[in-house]
């Protein structure tokens, strides 16, 4: 497939957001739960919201370059029984507006319990609407993830670790995101979320390379052979109709020779997993604001890498028919 | 949106539904045009056109990017006063002016010595008008671009059975149970022919394509015979060995249809060696056509008896005594001892067919021909008298093009298969060849050029038809010395039987100035300064070269097009045509009709569009100059203008006064009820308009078939003025004709004679049985270093070249690569998608290559035509066309080098000057790895003309009428 | 129920490039137009096209086939690209069969282009819609126009009739007839898309010659003495046998 870069931009941000949304309100539970200390409210869940409203608004901006036409946007929601894009489409939305209640509850400090279950879980209003946002947030990677994996024919795609991946990946940026905003407001919780940043980058270690040596191994299910119906050994296309290219030259191929391909792995390999948890754990014995906020941009640049690559491992069978020119 | 079925494309503006003519290709289809508020919306092929039946290719359904292309070309434009030629610089004029510096310049030269103007076209479906033109203007100097097309393919049949394919008949494949395709044969008679060919194939016949490249309708041939190119003579050859040597022949049809039980004399001492036995004492009227007074060697009585005597029955083979003691032979018995040693493993060795498949394609021709016969019970009358209650045919069906014509040994190989066709009895019958009215004609066509200098007089007509067909040396065009009259050496001993004339050499040899040197060169819609010349580089040279004197060698050009071609940058004048939506035209009987095998059918172009700008149609140019020139079918006797315009003319033209006979067929006479001959109607276009814009006159059933022996037909065809005789048109099995040339130039005959140093080629060439040569190039060149056949095809979307401005087209073949099996790659270390060099002796292109497993691996071959010289035909200086694509021409030579005889001559047929380009042999290297990725030669981007549309556009979004707008 | 397909004969298909000119024309400037085309005249001229025409070479030489393959959407029973679109701009007809995109709904996020595994779909990159072939809906039912030109454009040109239209879903009909008794197929079964449009596959036709037709009584070389007899004086085995 050929990298659509508002895509990129779109799921790397509100991937980000959503992560650090999660990241806020775990620390929220943890604290619940007395095992992390009490958090100012206005400026770590309030700003830490903003943060995240604003990647997520960033991601949904970056969204809109992606359609043909972004004053119809709003048709998009129509389908939603059947389009995970529709779902998205709804989900994005929701869990935005949610994060932000979120943030604005803590900002203004409406977090007086409405009741207390067990006398041990006081349930206020930035509990009830942090569950909400959570559900939507992890529907929104579902969902986002699902665009990607229900199309069945792009095999590379079509797998419970493109949802996963996906996931992983924007929980992990979320939470080094929350560690280098911990470190910046200087709260203390950089251990914290840099620990869980480390093990969730390390989960979707596990899972991304998962999911490149299967797809090394894939078996595509459409050959020439299937694609033009005959049978035989020896088949290659002289002409595809259009020799100036087209629609299809255009956005199933990504143009790039298979060394440039490599390389790309290999940076965001190196970037993605490795250089970030080097640069977290080195923020374990060397206090500075700067560690952790490095891990976060050079994550996030990794994972704009990732995600690229992601389009262009992808092979469309539609490509089958689009091999020569003559 | 709307919901589409509650819509009507009907209602969308004002709709208006025209029928007329398609011109994309000159299969000339006929086309129903929608126009949605003025502007084309649909052309869509005309269900009830004879021709197409409601079908278009693809260059037809692309016809409003043609018409709304940018290259259109809108003023006439002179060369401005201090521009060299070439560079493009032109200045706007109005069309009194070009006319006024025509007539000035024409009226000169025709005052003092007319053959100094030459007027070559390239489409040459315009023949009857441009040829009376020049007829009346007394040049001979006159060609369509039928001498580099494939006027082997109509010379060699035509001179072998009275017709040949395409026009002039083509294969029922209705009927035929096998069809044989041999060489490239995509670009003429499209449509038609892929109609013919699917409905053939869902019938259950079997299509054999022999071609060294198996592409368009060879890839639907149930068997590809890969064929080394100029070879097929030596397979045809073979094949009628074989098909001898087994029996596998029509021997009723050879007997009754042809001259192979005729006598041929032997007697090495008489001056008709080599001729048939006559009886000179018959009362023979005398006329173009070939005399029965012939003797067979009667069986019965032991003896020559008169053809066709009562009770007789000839022997076909046989060497025999005449009372007077002249040995003879049958023809028959001539053919099987010329094809004695052409076995099939001979063959096998040139053609790269093994013998075993030779004699297995024989095997297969020869028992379909015999026992699938088909008898259709049509009851008809020969030309002898005798009725026949059925006619019966032999469902093996041939056909070809340019892939045999293309050779300078096509005219031999042509006749090879004519013959072939012949011993299969398949001649004019179903399932086989058929024949379109007005043919057949008699061997060779009564038509015939002028016979000498004289005929070539100041202010005078020519005396004669500019092209015609040679009977004998007495035909032929020269002066006293023998040596050519006409600026293209056509009907000189050089090339005898030129009968299409040689444009391609036109312009060479005015340069030269040999035979002389021209003043003024009309081009019509001929792309010399590029696909239409071979040796482009070199002909671009010419057109700018100057003599000492500082003048250009060939001083005054003028181009008619109607687009920017390449060779409209070299004119001193351009006339701009119009489209051919805008316009009128005949299909004229009187010049290559759109017949089809039951009947005469002509047809027409009726302005859909008004004019672009200040185009005009050439055809009114032609009138208009005519009038001015004060030329005798253009003006009254008082010298006054005789035809308003061309459709006045096209009413009003006679053949001669009161003839009846006129440029339509359809709808003559005062009332527009009589057909093919009758006075002029003036509403002839209307009723042309009224039905579908074409003519269709079917022939009753019994004149279908066997036309060549039909005396129904020949008497109808006699009656309506298309043949003067009704006599048999016998196959030339054995050509008399040709012995006649050779015989003068063994020195044998009184009459004219070749120069001493053409004696042999022509005495070669001009073998009475059909022989096989390789190509005249060969001798030339070392084999070892130039060990591949490259030949050109033009692909289905872009037949004839004529599409690189369409917006559509161009899409689809943007540029060219050359073809090659990757056993050519890896031994010359390149890969596919590589550029490469191809080179020839003559000169070299650098293009990419494409690897294919469709070719026989010593052939290379690309698309014809689709590289472009940048800014040409509208497109920008980076177009695919000029940068990535490339002209195979600029490596094929015009001339062949000088001889040991010291001649140098075209690289063409010496029979017929057929240009002998897909004779060319290259090699091919990888190119290096610093050279620019583009296309080689380039020259300088051609800039736009005054009046183009300025606008080359990032993008266009078509839609007709005012919705787009 | 009805569905409308087409039936594509390959074993008549000369790859001329009819169907995807003609369709361009009257799609233009039809319903479904414009097709915009960008770079008309320079470099890389690309453009919207609903149909194509490609070339593949199957085999090795000297056993190539040369096999000419016009694509255009397939008009899927089960037709991936319209569940995943958003918007419900794209849809398949209830009353044919026929999949069509509505360009007032259609929003341009190429992600019905992505679940089409043919490559049937294009964005028009000026008027930022996705666009396919709509079997010229804008004609089959156009009672304006004749009845016989009902037909999609590329089926109306198609010289060599290789491209039958009709309803696959009706047993009787002449494409379903050409499918049964032809070995129609479907293109990447694998997906269970059910393309409504079919292929008819190559057919060869052969002549089988027996020795015994090349001898038969009525060979012509008889009548001409052929072979001829040896010369009385030539030797034979009776000259120096006697058994």
């Amino acid at each position: 497939m050929h990298p659509a870069f508002s895509v990129i931009f779109l799921t790397t941000l509100i991937g980000a957001g959503q992560g650090l949304f999660l990241a806020l309100f775990t620390g929220q539970l943890y604290a619940l739960a007395n095992l992390l200390p009490q958090q100012d409210d206005r400026y770590f869940y309030g700003l830490g919201s903003d943060l995240a409203v604003l990647f997520l608004g960033l991601g949904l901006l970056a969204s809109f370059f992606h359609l043909g036409h972004p004053e119809r946007a709003w048709r998009s929601a129509a389908m939603w029984r059947t389009s995970w894009l529709s779902r998205e489409v709804i989900v994005l939305p929701a869990a935005l507006v949610l994060i932000a209640l979120y943030g604005l509850i803590h900002w203004m400090e409406w977090t007086t319990p409405f009741f207390v279950i067990r006398d041990a879980l006081p349930v206020d209003a930035s509990l009830i609407v942090g569950v909400l946002a959570m559900l939507a947030v992890f529907a929104l990677y579902i969902a986002t993830g699902m665009i990607y994996a229900s199309i069945r024919f792009l095999q590379e795609w079509h797998s419970a670790l493109t949802v996963i991946n996906y996931g992983l990946l924007g929980i992990a940026s979320g939470f080094t995101f929350a560690a280098a905003f911990s470190a910046w407001i200087g709260n203390g919780l950089v251990g914290f979320y840099g620990t869980w940043a480390v093990i969730i980058t390390l989960a979707a270690l596990v899972t991304r390379s998962a999911s490149l040596i299967r797809n090394r191994r894939i078996k595509h299910k459409s050959t020439l052979q299937t694609a033009i119906g005959i049978r035989h050994t020896h088949i290659q296309q002289k002409a595809q109709g259009a020799m100036g290219g087209s629609f299809n030259t255009r956005e199933y191929m990504h143009h790039q020779s298979p060394p440039f391909l490599h390389k790309v792995l290999v940076v965001f390999m190196v970037t993605v997993f490795t250089l970030p948890i080097l640069l977290l754990a080195a923020s374990y014995w060397l206090e500075s604001p700067y560690l952790p906020a490095a891990a976060f941009v050079v994550q996030y640049l990794g994972l704009l890498a990732e995600r690229w690559y992601f389009f262009a491992d992808a092979r469309h069978p539609q490509n089958l028919y689009y091999q020569s020119v003559s | 949106m709307q919901d589409p079925t509650t819509r009507s494309d009907r209602d969308a503006g004002h709709v208006e539904v025209k029928n007329t003519t398609c011109y994309m290709c000159a299969c000339r289809c006929g086309i129903r045009v929608t126009l949605r508020d003025g502007e084309v919306r649909y052309i869509q092929g005309n269900p009830d056109h004879p021709l197409n039946k409601g079908v278009i290719c693809a260059k037809g359904a692309s016809g409003i990017m043609k018409q709304y292309s940018p290259a259109r070309l809108t003023k006439p434009l002179r060369r401005k006063a201090n521009a060299e030629r070439g560079t493009g610089e032109f200045e706007e004029i109005s069309w009194d002016e070009a006319f006024d510096i025509l007539e000035d310049r024409l009226g000169r030269i025709r005052a003092t010595d007319p053959k100094k103007f030459g007027l070559f076209t390239g489409r040459d479906q315009m023949q009857a008008l441009t040829g009376l033109f020049a007829k009346q203007f007394g040049t001979p100097n006159y060609a369509a671009h039928g001498g580099f097309c494939s006027v082997n393919m109509a010379a060699g049949l035509i001179y072998t059975i009275g017709g040949s394919f395409w026009e002039f008949g083509g294969p029922d494949l209705d009927r035929a149970k096998l069809f044989v395709m041999i060489g490239t044969a995509e670009d003429h008679h499209s449509n038609p022919m892929k109609m013919a060919l699917s409905k053939f194939k869902r019938n259950g016949g079997k299509f054999i394509s022999i071609n060294p490249v198996r592409t368009g309708y060879s890839a639907i041939a149930d068997e590809w015979v890969p064929i080394k190119p100029g070879t097929d003579g030596a397979l045809f050859l073979a094949l009628i060995h074989v098909l001898i040597k087994t029996g596998l022949f029509d021997r009723d049809f050879l007997v009754n249809y042809t001259n192979a039980p005729e006598l041929v004399n032997l007697d090495e001492n008489s001056p008709n060696y080599g001729m048939f036995m006559r009886d000179r004492d018959m009362n023979i009227e005398e006329g173009c056509f070939d005399a029965q007074n012939k003797y067979w060697w009667d069986r019965h009585t032991k003896q020559p008896v008169h053809n066709r005597a009562e009770g007789a029955d000839p022997h076909l083979l046989g060497a025999y005594t005449c009372t007077d003691g002249t040995p003879v032979k049958t023809a028959f018995q001539l053919l099987a001892e010329r094809v004695e040693g052409y076995t099939p493993e001979w063959a096998a060795e040139i053609t790269g067919i093994a013998a075993e498949r030779i004699k297995r394609l024989a095997y297969e021709m020869g028992v379909v021909a015999r026992d699938q016969k088909i008898e259709l019970p049509i009851a008809w009358t020969d030309v002898w008298g005798k009725d026949h209650q059925t006619v019966v045919g032999s469902p093996v069906a041939f056909h070809a093009m340019r892939g045999l014509a293309a050779h300078s040994n096509g005219f031999q190989t042509i006749r090879a298969m004519g013959i072939l066709m012949t011993l299969l009895g398949t001649i004019d019958v179903p399932g086989g060849f058929r024949h379109k009215p007005p043919f057949p004609r008699p061997i060779p066509p009564c038509a015939k050029p002028p016979k000498g200098p004289d005929s070539v007089q100041p202010g005078k007509p020519l005396d004669g038809m500019p092209l015609g067909w040679p009977a004998d040396p007495a035909d032929l065009f020269v002066d006293e010395s023998g040596e050519p009259v006409r600026i293209d050496k056509a009907f000189s001993w050089e090339y005898p039987l030129a009968v299409h004339g040689l444009m391609h050499n036109a312009i060479t040899n005015a340069w030269r100035g040999d035979p002389y040197k021209l003043d003024t060169l009309l081009l019509f819609m001929a792309n010399m300064a590029w696909n239409s010349s071979m040796n482009t580089t070199g002909v671009r040279k010419m057109l700018t070269d100057k003599d000492e004197e500082g003048n250009y060698r060939i001083p005054f050009l003028v181009v008619a097009d109607a687009y920017h071609s390449e060779t409209v940058a070299f004119a001193d004048l351009v006339l701009p045509d119009t489209s051919y939506l805008e316009r009128h035209d005949a299909m004229s009987m009187l010049d290559r009709p759109i017949s089809e095998f039951d009947g005469p059918v002509d047809s027409v172009r009726i302005p859909v569009v008004p004019p672009k700008g200040d185009s005009k149609p050439f055809q009114e140019v032609l009138i208009e100059l005519g009038t001015r020139l004060q030329l005798d079918a253009f003006t009254n006797q008082d010298g006054s203008r005789k035809f308003k315009d061309y459709p006045d003319f096209i009413v009003n033209y006679e053949t001669a006064p009161g003839s009846g006979i006129g440029f339509l067929a359809g709808w003559r006479g005062k009332k527009g009820d009589k057909e093919m001959i009758g006075e002029p109607n003036p509403r002839q276009w209307e009723m042309y308009a009224q039905n579908n814009a074409v003519f269709h006159h079917e022939l009753p059933k019994s004149y279908q078939y066997m036309r060549n022996w039909n005396k129904g037909y020949l008497t109808w065809a006699n009656q309506n003025g298309l043949t003067r005789y009704i006599e048999p048109i016998n196959v030339h099995l054995y050509s008399e004709v040709l012995q006649k040339f050779r015989l003068a130039a063994q020195g044998r005959t009184e009459g004219r004679q070749p120069p001493d140093r053409l004696r042999e080629r022509v005495e070669t060439w001009f073998d009475p049985l059909p022989f096989y040569a390789e190509p005249l190039e060969n001798k030339f060149i070392d084999g070892k270093q130039y060990p591949l056949n490259a030949l050109t095809q033009r692909p289905m979307a872009m037949y004839h070249s004529w599409d690189s401005q369409n917006a559509w087209l161009r899409q689809i073949h943007a540029h060219n690569y050359i073809f090659v099996h990757p056993s050519i790659g890896k031994a010359n270390a390149f890969a596919d998608g590589d550029w490469v060099w191809v080179e020839s002796q003559w000169g070299k292109v650098r293009c990419m290559a494409r690897y294919t497993e469709a070719v026989e691996p010593g052939t290379v071959w690309t698309w014809n035509a689709i590289g472009k010289a940048a800014g040409a035909w509208g497109l920008s200086p980076d177009a695919n066309e000029s940068q990535k694509g490339f002209l195979l021409n600029h490596v094929i030579t015009e001339e062949l080098p000088e001889d040991d005889c010291g001649c140098k001559v075209s690289n063409s047929d010496p029979v017929t000057g057929q240009a002998g380009w897909y004779d060319v042999r290259v090699r091919i290297y990888k190119a290096q790895p610093d050279e620019p990725k583009q296309s080689f030669p380039q020259f300088a981007p051609l800039k736009p003309a005054p009046g183009m549309s300025p606008a080359r556009r990032k993008w266009q979004a078509f839609m007709a009428g005012i919705l787009g707008k | 129920m009805t569905q409308l397909a087409l039936v594509i004969d390959l074993n008549v298909c000369v790859g001329c490039h009819a169907c995807v000119t003609s369709c361009k024309e009257w799609n233009t400037s039809g319903w479904a137009g414009p097709m915009t085309d960008f770079d008309p005249y320079g470099a890389d001229p690309t453009g919207t096209f609903f149909n194509r025409v490609q070339t593949f070479e199957v085999g090795q030489f000297p056993n190539t086939q040369t096999v000419h393959f016009p694509k255009s959407c397939l008009h899927c029973e089960e037709p991936p690209c319209v569940p995943v679109c958003p918007t419900g701009a794209s849809y398949k007809r209830a009353e044919d069969g026929i999949v069509l995109v509505d360009y007032d709904k259609c929003i341009g996020c190429k992600y019905c282009s992505w679940a089409c595994p043919y490559g049937a779909r294009e964005l028009d990159e000026k008027q930022k819609v996705m666009k396919k072939c709509t079997l010229c809906v804008d004609r089959i039912y156009d009672e304006a126009l004749p009845e016989s030109e009902r037909l999609p454009a590329c089926v109306m040109a198609c010289p060599t009739n290789a491209r039958l239209f009709g309803d696959v879903h009706d047993s009787e009909s002449e494409v379903s007839r050409q499918i049964r008794d032809n070995g129609g197929y479907q293109l990447m079964p694998e997906w269970g898309t059910k393309p409504a449009n079919h292929y008819l596959p190559r057919r060869k036709t052969e002549i089988r010659i027996h020795e015994d037709e090349l001898v038969r009584a009525d060979n012509p070389l008889k009548k001409e003495g052929v072979p001829a007899r040896p010369p009385a004086d030539r030797p034979t085995l009776d000259d120096t046998t006697s058994w």
